[in-house]
């Protein structure tokens, strides 16, 4: 049981960077479909510089500047160019599923040098680490999912806590007032969407650096997607998506767990999509004001037009 | 008295697409005064004033605020000059509390400190005599505290020159003549305060100055003691026109419509009809005044099939109308014209042409699976001649034309299938006093023709004139049926604000 | 500078900037491919080259055609309604299952009863596969995007599933694979090309009528437009969405029967090849105009068949065509922005007024 939920904490980290970022984005009020796509451009780049340098650090920065690079794209076309948000997006998907086929032929058969993976070992935190139950569970990771943890708790307090959290707000629920407020919309757009893209390329990263150190393609599976609707699943909250997304990397490892019993792999593989719907249409039929998607998601705003 | 002028504009310009909005205009306004500003819709007061808040810059033209030419390229700077704006749609966001609001943009530290905030709040709600409370969600407050929310937005970011757009236009007389002793404190404390307004005993109670816009020029400005509302209204149209609108006497029929004790609740559990009894009768425009919002959407759409009715009836004839679709009452001959606030929301596909807007209906009535176009041409261009719709021809989209004649797309059409019922809400919101007459007369014309209309109107002084019955209605209750004739704009303004009076006639 | 709504856009001009975009983003793939130490001209040369050098590529390069043509179609119709269905890569798997389940019970039948039951089949599996996000969509306002999303994983681990279980063939010693077709569960060939191409043309006119001069058409384009106004103007919005999905879905559903039937003649994880995706930016390229489906498919499929051979001739990974076809869609997207706006100096604007 601890080491399936062990290996659940693992199985979420990709699917909670991803989360987290496509949250961020959202909280803007754009709604980026290309969560998968800037997750495999980081996947690739992360795998790329970590190659190349062999340094664990500059692997996950450059798949964090990757997957910026890539929600630049979308950014200028949505908040600049005013283009639909939706066909933008599923673009920059197929665009980054591309890009990181076309560059992973490079890469095909290697492996990440030693010194990368030794780089993301599993750490032990003195103390925590010894509690009971969640000790073994929670604390003995890699960096990586320590930075999960901490990245979570800090989207919290910057949401609900900082005076940017609040404007920010105000921009995903009401643009124009926002706006009025003297609030630089199209620049929070822009950084917030570019910091999400960077989660996610870190959340691409995990997977092809730290998770699996050797490169195949479409290496995400669809986890962009997920996340997509893990944000929904969690109700734009960074600290349910802690639980969100370790939840869901467990249904993502349920099947091999459960290879003794006669029950299939590939029917089992169906858990976290058919879950996923499950959680749409039941987040769909209970609706509330506090739980509500922003009100301007996937609107455009534009200051002039009348 | 120099370092006393807070706001000057001159010659500003502004147009948008191929539409005027405003044309040289000049404006000042001094340091404790309030100044109304005045003019029809469309006549580019809110440009203007859009223009001194950051939200439009001017094509051309010079701003000076105290005295200092200034360029004001974003609502940021607008709230660093001194400049505070208060939207006729709020500018809130629902989830978040008043004092969130408040501070929302501001510089400041990076984290936030609530405690503090709400003691510096508290003050100036004090000050000025605001009723309203720093942790309340927005969406649990009423429109006069969402108002008072806004004012206070504003003076907290020590803003001294206040524009208010169209302030009143949802409010109950009561909650006016509190704002208005509000601005008068503001006034006081050296505030400079416009309003923008089309409504003239306003000018008159409140202003000191008023300044008059028509088409998008200045006309004049005035002090406000030294002029009448008779002088004002000449500024504000152009020539003195016979302001009376006909009333045709028409027999009163048949009994068209009996809605009796009707009750619908929205998505939120509140109550939005209550109880809402009347009757509609052949050859009659039956009015429907009241504040914005207090159930008048929810009534016509309750009618036309379009909003869940709760309990009562709704009797058409001799038929009863609750759970028919939306269909089968266009088909027992009901024809709602319902005019939207943002026009081309319901009643008309904003991208299509005329003929396809005209289909909408009509289609249904077609034989056969495909759509016939050719019959309808002709029909859409009759129409154009009739009612003198100006547009390049009847295959051009219907957003690209101006208000008043999507407005006679849209009546036209509406009148075209021969109703027996015709409600329409809002019919002549933002035309000219032109098309408004035309839109008038059409609808008259119908009475003649035995039609039952349920007029939901805006503007008192146009129900008085032109209904033959008022009903009055307040948050979703019906406060009194009146005869036209035989009330007054006081006694509409009072139930309006939820009084039922003793002592009224009250008209079957 | 300054953005001004245009007004004077004409269709000409407008298509004028959509042909300079896409030609822009041919360009800039040029400078890409040149940075690769290639010839940019040379290569897109080899790419029509591989896409019609040889009467094997051409039928080869219209077998691609086909699904992007049809696939598109109708996602153009979901899409008209603003419904995000990027479902059709499932779509085209359940209908492909349910043709097979006939091609591999049934292959007794004649072709003439076999193959048109395996439409019909493919038809309403498609559909009915669309139909349930449909239906919570109009029931419960759920998203469709993400759920026709997840509902291409669910088909495409339910046909995994039969590959590698119930389904796999005892004869294929012990390899993962569905049982080849009998012959009776094949179509068949019209000059050279399997005729699925007649089902094409044939659907596309079929669907360019439907959309522009049938009442169903007409419903769906005013839904699209404004739910409110179909509501007020008493259409069934419901009953128009469900069917206009179902009909999406179907269509989709016809291409799984069509490429499991004349190009895999088997049921396999393969069958939809991404076409489901594919034909998204096909559709809205076209700008969601039957007709332009057509010539745009074409375009992509010389993208994909000659992105393959340029594999082989300069090995230039074959995932090189997949990001030409998003850079065309980025400008493309991007170029909307120029039919819509303006960009005018301050100074000018006021020469204008005065």
């Amino acid at each position: 049981m601890t080491s399936f939920l062990f290996a659940m904490i693992i199985a979420g980290t990709p699917l909670l960077f991803a989360t987290l970022g496509e949250m961020l984005t959202e909280k803007s009020g754009n709604l980026n479909l290309g969560v998968e796509g800037m997750m495999l451009i980081g996947a690739v780049a992360g795998f790329g510089m970590g190659f190349y340098t062999g340094s664990g650090i500059i692997a996950i920065l450059g798949a964090a500047v990757a997957g910026a690079l890539g929600a630049l794209i979308y950014a200028f076309l949505t908040v600049s160019l005013r283009a639909n948000q939706v066909v933008s997006g599923l673009a920059l998907t197929i665009f980054g599923t591309g890009i990181a086929s076309f560059v992973g032929t490079l890469f095909i058969g290697q492996k990440m040098p030693d010194r990368v993976i030794d780089s993301f070992a599993k750490v032990k935190i003195p103390l925590l680490s010894d509690l009971p139950f969640i000790g073994p569970i929670l604390f003995r990771h890699d960096y990586f999912v320590y930075i999960g943890y901490i990245m979570a708790i800090c989207l919290g307090i910057y949401f609900y806590k900082t005076r940017f959290g609040l404007n920010l707000i105000a921009i995903s629920e009401n643009p124009s007032a926002a706006d009025a407020s003297g609030i630089h919309v199209n620049l929070y757009k822009y950084i917030h969407i570019l910091f999400g893209g960077a989660l996610c390329g870190m959340a691409g990263a995990y997977l092809s650096v730290v998770d699996v150190p050797q490169w195949q393609d479409n290496i995400t599976a669809g986890r962009g997607w997920i996340a997509i609707a893990l944000v929904i699943f969690v109700k734009w909250n960074p600290i349910m998506a802690l639980f969100g997304a370790y939840l869901f990397g467990g249904l993502s490892i349920i099947g091999f767990r459960l290879q003794h019993l006669s029950i299939s792999q590939n029917l089992l593989d169906v858990l976290p999509y058919a879950v996923t719907i499950i959680v749409l249409i039941l987040s769909s039929i209970r609706k509330s004001k506090e739980d509500a998607p922003p009100k301007g998601l996937g609107v455009p705003y534009f200051r002039e037009d009348r | 008295m120099k370092d006393q002028v807070f706001v000057k504009m001159e010659n500003i310009c502004k147009t948008f697409g191929t539409v005027k909005a405003n044309d040289h205009i000049n404006f000042e306004v001094n340091k404790g005064e309030i100044h109304a500003l005045l003019g029809e819709n469309g006549a580019g007061k809110s440009t203007l004033m859009n223009m001194l808040s950051g939200i439009y810059k001017p094509d051309s033209g010079s701003i000076y605020i105290h005295n200092t030419p200034t360029k004001i390229g974003s609502p940021k700077e607008s709230i660093e000059k001194g400049i505070g704006m208060i939207h006729q749609h709020y500018k809130l966001v629902e989830v978040q509390t008043a004092k969130e609001n408040v501070i929302m943009g501001q510089k400041g530290s990076f984290f936030l400190h609530r405690k503090k905030l709400s003691k510096d709040l508290k003050e100036i709600i004090d000050q000025f005599g605001l009723t309203v409370n720093p942790d309340q969600k927005i969406y649990d407050m009423s429109i006069g505290e969402k108002q008072a929310v806004e004012i206070l937005k504003v003076l907290y970011r020590g803003a001294d020159i206040l524009i208010m757009d169209e302030p009143t236009a949802v409010l109950t007389p009561q909650e006016t003549k509190k704002l208005f002793k509000i601005m008068k404190n503001m006034a006081k404390e050296g505030c400079a305060i416009i309003i923008i307004t089309h409504k003239l005993n306003e000018v008159m109670e409140i202003s000191d100055k008023v300044t008059v816009l028509r088409k998008g020029t200045t006309v004049g400005t005035l002090i406000t003691k030294e002029t009448t509302p008779r002088a004002l209204t000449d500024l504000m149209v152009g020539k003195s026109v016979n302001l009376s609108i006909e009333r045709p006497l028409v027999k009163r029929g048949n009994r068209l419509l009996k809605v009796d004790k009707l009750n619908a609740i929205d998505q939120e559990h509140v109550k939005v009809l209550k109880d809402i009894s009347f009757e509609l009768y052949e050859g009659e425009i039956l009015g429907v005044a009241g504040v914005s919002g207090s159930g008048q959407k929810e009534l016509c759409e309750a009618i036309a099939g379009l909003y869940p009715v709760h309990s009562g009836e709704i009797i058409y004839k001799e038929e009863s109308l609750i759970g028919k679709s939306p269909r089968s009452i266009i088909k027992k001959g009901i024809s709602m014209s319902f005019i939207p606030e943002d026009r081309l929301g319901m009643g008309l596909v904003a991208s299509m042409d005329m003929v396809d807007n005209y289909l909408l209906k009509e289609h249904h009535n077609q034989k056969g699976i495909m759509i016939k176009r050719k019959p309808i041409e002709g029909i859409c261009e009759k129409m154009i001649e009739t009612l003198e719709i100006k547009t390049p021809g009847v295959h051009h989209p219907v957003k690209q034309l101006s208000g008043g004649n999507i407005q006679k797309v849209l009546i036209g059409r509406e009148i075209d299938t021969n109703p027996n019922v015709l409600i329409t809400a809002y019919a002549v919101r933002g035309l000219d006093i032109g098309a408004t007459h035309t839109i008038y007369d059409l609808v008259n014309e119908q009475k003649k023709k035995n039609v039952g209309v349920l007029f939901i109107g805006e503007d008192l002084d146009v129900l008085l004139e032109l209904c033959d019955r008022i009903m009055v209605i307040c948050q979703g209750e019906v406060t009194g049926i009146v005869y036209a004739e035989r009330t007054t704009r006081e006694e509409v303004g009072l139930m309006m604000a939820g009084e039922r009076l003793e002592g009224l006639v009250m008209a079957q | 500078m300054r953005m001004v709504k245009r007004t004077d856009m004409t269709s000409k001009k407008a298509a004028v900037i959509r042909i300079l975009s896409i030609i822009f983003a041919f360009l800039l793939t040029s400078i890409f491919i040149g940075a690769l130490g290639h010839n940019p001209m040379n290569v897109y040369l080899s790419m029509v080259e591989g896409a019609f050098g040889s009467a094997h590529r051409i039928r080869d390069t219209l077998t691609i055609t086909i699904p992007l043509v049809v696939t598109s179609i109708g996602i153009m119709i979901a899409f008209k309604m603003k419904f995000w269905n990027i479902g059709a890569e499932g779509q085209i798997i359940v209908g492909a299952l349910a043709a097979s389940y006939l091609a591999l019970n049934y292959n007794h039948l004649p072709k003439m009863v076999l193959l048109p039951a395996m439409f019909l089949a493919g038809f309403i599996g498609g559909g009915l596969w669309a139909l349930i996000p449909a239906f919570f969509k109009v029931q419960f306002g759920t998203n469709e995007t993400i759920f026709t999303l997840m509902m291409n994983y669910v088909a495409l681990k339910w046909v995994t599933y039969l590959q590698y279980g119930p389904w796999k063939d005892p004869g294929s010693l012990g390899f993962p694979k569905i049982a080849n077709f009998m012959d009776s569960a094949i179509m068949p060939k019209l000059f050279g090309v399997h005729i699925g191409w007649v089902i094409a043309i044939f659907l596309v006119i079929i669907i360019a009528i439907m959309m522009n001069y049938s009442k169903a058409g007409y419903e769906i384009a005013v839904v699209g437009e404004s739910m409110d106004t179909a509501k007020y103007a008493g259409m069934n919005v419901k009953k128009v969405i469900l069917s206009a999905l179902f009909i999406s879905g179907g269509i989709a559903g016809i291409v799984g029967m069509m490429q499991a039937s004349a190009v895999n003649q088997t049921l396999s994880t393969q069958v939809a090849a991404g076409y489901g995706y594919t034909a998204i930016i096909t559709a809205w390229l076209s700008g969601l105009k039957a007709v332009i489906i057509i010539p745009v498919s074409l375009l992509f499929a010389i993208m994909i068949k000659g992105g393959s051979f340029i594999q082989t001739a300069y090995q230039i990974p074959q995932s090189a065509a997949g990001i030409l076809q998003s850079v065309i869609l980025f400008f493309v997207i991007g170029s909307e922005f120029f039919i819509q706006y303006k960009l005018v100096r301050n100074s000018v604007m006021e020469k204008e007024v005065a």
